[in-house]
Parts: C-alpha cells; sequence; structure tokens
C-alpha cells in the first residue's frame, strides 16, 4: 500500500512538544518511529525505546587491541635487536608503559568513531527524509518526528490527521 | 534560576544562532581584514619556507646550536607550541566530562587552535635531525640494517606521543564538528559550499539513533583526551627529566610541564577568543562570563605553575648537590638570568591584575596579559634548555648559545605555519559549536520558564 513512500514527517517547534508527539504516538502503538533534531534532545531515546549504544565496547575492544599490538611490537624489537644499555634489563615494562598506553587511546578512539560511523550508516550522500521540503530546519531550529511507511499501524491517510492532531506544524509524505 | 547563572543570553534564538555561525563561511563578513591577517600570515610562512630550505641546503650548523647547547630553540619551541596546543583539549574534553557549559562557545576554536599548535610542534624535531628525510627511520620498519628503533628512550616515546595525540585530536575534533557541517550544508545555496558541506557532513540528518551514539562516542573520547594530555606532555618532560643534566633531573617536572602547558595554552585561548569575538561580533555567544572564567583559569593554572617555580628552587636546594646549586645559581645570576627573570616578571606580575573581576571581563586587558603569559612561558622554556646546557658537569666544555637569525626565522615561521591554516578554517568551518551552543541555549531557557 505505501511502498513508494518512506514515511510520514511531521515538524514540530520545540523538543517539549517534539516529546509529547512521540509519547502520543508511542501511546496509539506506532512502533517504528524516529526524530530529526538540530541536537540531541534529553529522554527521546527513552521514549522510542531504543536500545542502549554499544559504542563502548568497540572503545574497549580498541584499548585492548591497542595495547596489545604496542606492547607485543616493543617486546618484538628488543628481542629482535637487543642492545644492552648500561645492563638494563632489555624487557622493560616500565620503558614500554608510554607507547603502550598512546597506543590504547589512539586504537580506542579510532575505533569508537568508526564504530559509530558505522552502527550510523555513515557516511553517505543521500537518505529519503533529505527530500522534504523543511528537512533543511531539522538542523536549525525545528525538530521531527517521522513515522515510518514499514510501521504495522501505518496509514497514509490516518497517519498524516494522526500527527496533524497532535499539533505539528507541517506533514509532509516523504517518498521512498 | 536568575539572570547571573546564564553564561549565554537567553534572548536569543536558536535559528539566529544558526544563521549567525554557518553565514561566518558561507556569507564570510569581514573579507578585508582576512585578507590583510593572511597577507601578514603567509609571509611568515614564506619565512618558514626559506628558512627550511636553507637549512636543508646548509644543515643545522645554521643555528646557534652547538656541544654542550645542542638543544636549543628547536626543543624549546616545540615544547611551546605542544604545551599551547594541549589547553585545547583540556577546554574541550576535561570541561565537557565536567559538565562546565561555558565551554561551548569556546570548544571548537580552541581543539582548532590545538591541531595547528601540534602540526608547529611536530615539525621541529623533524627540522633538527639534520637529515630530515630519514625521519622515518623512527618508526619500527623491517631495515635492511637489521636495527630497530630503540623503546626504552623517551625521544622514542615522544614520536608516538605526539602522533598519537594529533590523531586523537582530529578525531575528537571532527567528531564533534559533523553535526555542524551538517548544519552548514543545510543552509548552503551556493553549489561549491553544498558539495564541501555535502561531503564533509558525511551524510548526518540528525536522527535520535545517530544522536545517542554520537554522544556516547564524544563523551568516552573526551575522556580518552584527557588522560592522553597529561601523558603527552608528561612525556615530554621526561625528554629532559630523564637525562642527568642538572636542572632537568626532577620528579616536579612532570606535573610542572603539564600545568606550564595549559597555562600558555589558555593564555592562547584567551588571545583567540578575544580576537575572533571582536572579529565576528560573537559577544552574544562569548561573553563577558566566558571572558570572566578563562581569566580566573588563567589565574588558576599560572598559581600552580607559579609553584612550580617554587619547587625548582626547593628541589635544587634540598638535594645540596653542587651542580644542582650552581645550575640555580647559574639561572637567578648567571648569562641567562634574563630569561629566568624575564619568566618570571612576564608570567606572574601582570597574571596578578586576573584578581579584580573587572580586568578579566574587559577583552583588551585579557588580551595583554594573556600575550605576557605567551611570552613568559616561551622564555621559561628558553630558560629550563639553555641555562641547564651551558654549563653543565664537565667544566671544559662550558660554552653559550646565542640565537642566530635563522634561529629566530624559523620560529617566526611556524608563527605563520599556525596561522595560515587557523586563518583557512575559520573561512571553511563554524567556529563555535552550533548544536552545543544550541543545546545550551535551551537548557537555559527550560530552566527560566520551568
Amino acid at each position: 500500500m505505501a511502498e513508494h513512500l518512506y514515511g510520514v514527517l511531521a515538524e514540530f517547534e520545540s523538543p517539549e512538544r517534539l516529546l509529547e508527539a512521540t509519547r502520543q504516538a508511542m501511546e496509539a502503538g506506532y512502533r517504528d518511529l524516529d526524530a530529526f533534531t538540530p541536537f540531541p534532545v534529553e529522554g527521546l531515546d527513552r521514549v522510542v525505546r531504543l536500545p542502549r549504544p554499544t559504542i563502548s565496547f568497540a572503545g574497549l575492544g580498541g584499548a585492548i587491541a591497542g595495547a596489545g599490538a604496542a606492547l607485543l611490537m616493543q617486546f618484538y624489537v628488543n628481542y629482535d635487536y637487543p642492545l644492552n644499555v648500561g645492563g638494563r634489563p632489555v624487557y622493560a615494562i616500565s620503558a614500554f608503559a608510554v607507547v603502550t598506553f598512546e597506543l590504547t587511546i589512539l586504537f580506542s578512539a579510532l575505533a569508537m568513531l568508526i564504530a559509530m560511523l558505522w552502527q550510523n550508516g555513515l557516511p553517505r550522500l543521500n537518505y529519503p527524509v533529505f527530500a522534504a521540503k523543511r528537512f533543511h530546519r531539522a538542523s536549525r531550529d525545528r525538530f521531527f518526528l517521522c513515522v515510518n511507511a514499514q510501521d504495522a499501524l501505518f496509514d497514509e491517510r490516518e497517519t498524516r490527521a494522526f500527527l496533524s492532531g497532535i499539533g505539528a506544524l507541517s506533514v509532509e509524505l516523504v517518498p521512498k | 534560576m536568575s539572570e547571573e547563572s546564564d553564561i549565554l543570553p537567553t534572548r536569543q534564538s536558536m535559528g539566529g544562532i544558526s544563521d549567525q555561525l554557518t553565514g561566518i563561511p558561507l556569507y564570510f563578513p569581514a573579507e578585508r581584514r582576512w585578507l590583510i591577517a593572511m597577507l601578514f600570515a603567509s609571509a611568515l610562512l614564506l619565512l618558514l619556507l626559506v628558512s627550511a630550505i636553507e637549512l636543508f641546503a646548509r644543515g643545522v650548523g645554521i643555528w646557534g646550536i652547538n656541544i654542550p647547547v645542542n638543544w636549543a630553540f628547536a626543543i624549546h619551541n616545540y615544547v611551546w607550541w605542544l604545551g599551547i596546543g594541549h589547553a585545547g583539549t583540556l577546554i574541550s574534553a576535561l570541561l565537557l566530562l565536567t559538565g562546565s557549559e561555558w565551554r561551548n562557545s569556546l570548544n571548537r576554536f580552541a581543539e582548532t587552535m590545538t591541531l595547528f599548535a601540534v602540526v608547529c610542534a611536530g615539525i621541529y624535531p623533524i627540522l633538527h635531525l639534520g637529515r630530515p628525510w630519514y625521519v622515518y627511520w623512527m618508526f619500527p620498519y623491517p631495515a635492511t640494517m637489521g636495527v630497530w628503533p630503540q623503546f626504552r628512550s623517551p625521544l622514542e616515546w615522544d614520536i608516538w606521543a605526539v602522533m598519537t595525540y594529533l590523531t586523537v585530536s582530529l578525531a575528537f575534533w571532527y567528531t564533534g564538528l559533523i553535526p555542524d557541517l551538517a548544519a552548514a550544508r543545510d543552509r548552503a545555496t551556493r553549489r561549491g559550499w553544498q558539495i564541501f558541506f555535502g561531503i564533509t557532513a558525511l551524510g548526518w540528518r540528525g536522527s535520535a539513533r545517530h544522536w545517542l551514539r554520537w554522544s556516547q562516542t564524544y563523551r568516552l573520547m573526551a575522556g580518552l583526551a584527557v588522560p592522553l594530555v597529561v601523558s603527552v606532555h608528561s612525556e615530554v618532560s621526561l625528554l629532559f627529566a630523564a637525562g642527568q643534566i642538572p636542572g632537568w633531573h626532577s620528579t616536579i617536572f612532570p606535573p610542572y610541564f603539564v600545568l606550564g602547558a595549559a597555562f600558555s595554552g589558555f593564555a592562547v585561548v584567551s588571545i583567540i577568543a578575544v580576537a575572533l569575538r571582536s572579529w565576528f561580533g560573537l559577544e552574544n555567544l562569548v561573553t563577558d562570563d566566558h571572558l570572566d572564567v578563562l581569566g580566573k583559569v588563567l589565574l588558576a593554572t599560572g598559581l600552580m605553575t607559579a609553584y612550580g617555580y617554587v619547587f625548582e628552587v626547593f628541589d635544587a636546594l634540598y638535594s645540596g648537590e653542587e651542580h644542582e646549586l650552581q645550575t640555580l645559581a647559574d639561572r637567578c645570576t648567571g648569562a641567562y638570568a634574563w630569561t629566568y627573570w624575564g619568566a618570571v616578571i612576564f608570567n606572574f606580575i601582570p597574571l596578578q591584575a586576573l584578581w579584580w573581576r573587572l580586568v578579566r571581563r574587559t577583552g583588551w586587558m585579557l588580551l595583554l596579559i594573556s600575550v605576557s603569559v605567551a611570552i613568559g612561558m616561551w622564555l621559561e622554556r628558553y630558560m629550563i634548555l639553555v641555562t641547564s646546557l651551558y654549563r653543565d658537569f664537565l667544566v671544559s666544555s662550558w660554552s653559550h648559545f646565542t640565537p642566530t637569525f635563522w634561529d629566530w626565522s624559523t620560529y617566526f615561521g611556524t608563527i605563520g605555519l599556525f596561522l595560515v591554516p587557523f586563518l583557512i578554517a575559520i573561512r571553511l568551518i563554524p567556529m563555535i559549536s552550533i548544536s552545543e551552543t544550541k543545546e545550551l541555549l535551551h537548557e537555559e531557557k527550560e530552566e527560566k520558564h520551568g
């Protein structure tokens, strides 16, 4: 029925209005929702029941990989080229600490950045919502709620009417 | 909540902030002034180029360095630039974690400052190599000679620390920038800008799911950046403290260097804040309250640095070691006493004016004090290097260091290397974080009504 549609996009004036509208949409039974806002709106993730982000695990993985790589590298080069400096130990953990620490942080930070972009499906050049006429204000001062066409309750006319009914400034159909 | 507690004036709108900040790159308001600044900066950069060509053609002998002062401007300016960079990360990351609202108007240009300051720092050791085309010898690669870099040396730690610092700073800066690039993309009307911001914004659309992951990434990166700063400058101090030279071999060095770095960096952040705000009329975002807090932070880090000075003297006296005492005497009364007293005076005397609220809130006064601190910290790095080296253990090798024309030209040249990309960045990206200032504005308004 709605195969040519991505969803319906409703514009709200403030984060509070958006939160309230999202709450009402959830109560009405809509589940496949997304919001587009100029800054992170506190509490929105709880209303839409988004899962907790898992970037921290990527960061942890990166940290362990970084520390491991740094230690392996330093042990190996000292094994391959053991230089006696005044009788000091060749495998000197305390001397390896700095490079190990730096690489732990380096790998961890990069892993998180890559994981964030990967999970967000970025970079990408286009996305259906960009076609909406008023969407350019989503990065400026307006707060958008989108009901996806995939939603079980989605109906072109009814969903539009519902969103207008809960105080949207404008409601727009977004083609796929 | 009263008006007093707001750091941003609440009478502005989100759309207004967006238009104002994206408008700086999109409809650049100060073409003529920018061109004059760019001309000046390019001249300095040209000076660096000429100096580098001369250096590569004739070798490091064109500088005033020799035994025993074989580390002078190259390392001294390296430490100075790197230290300046650290304040950008501290403002951005540390204050994000502590939830200090005033950071939101300052973090973007402070981080941009960090990036280019680290670049200026980074080229110095390479120039100092003498044969800079062999810089790749610093990295572990399977060389035909079967030699590896020495990982038990602070000099090797240094390259890893600085490379990591540059990369992580860049990643942190870019992560924070993505939503703002999207804001600029959505407002751009000219084709070129649409393509530029369209590509650099990576298709950011402000989805709730995206913001959630973005916030976690941004905060965790900040959490990593803070210990990174401390480790990087501690490591830099170990270049000195791990040696036995009197005046260097001290455990106070790591905190002393980190605090000094933050001190000089906050001074440069203040200079840039005052300059940018008057240049682009950003008084509504970088308010007098911001300058007030910057002044307080400058004063606090300055006093902590002063503690380092006191402790350095104490350290030498308490050791009772002959060479340490001699270095102390050389610092206070020797041939380079001007650097020691210059550092003390420039760093700490004008600084005391910051105890007064009026001084902190007056842009030009804060600017002058900050310039004085930047000069003072420059003299301090000079002092730490030269006064320790010129008269070390071996009396027969005592000698002096006098900077040559090429020392100075290289140093002033790096100021061009800092300013040119900074001026270009002003034209390309929003210099104040748009999404974060809007979020703060919203919170303030909410508190007022709720």
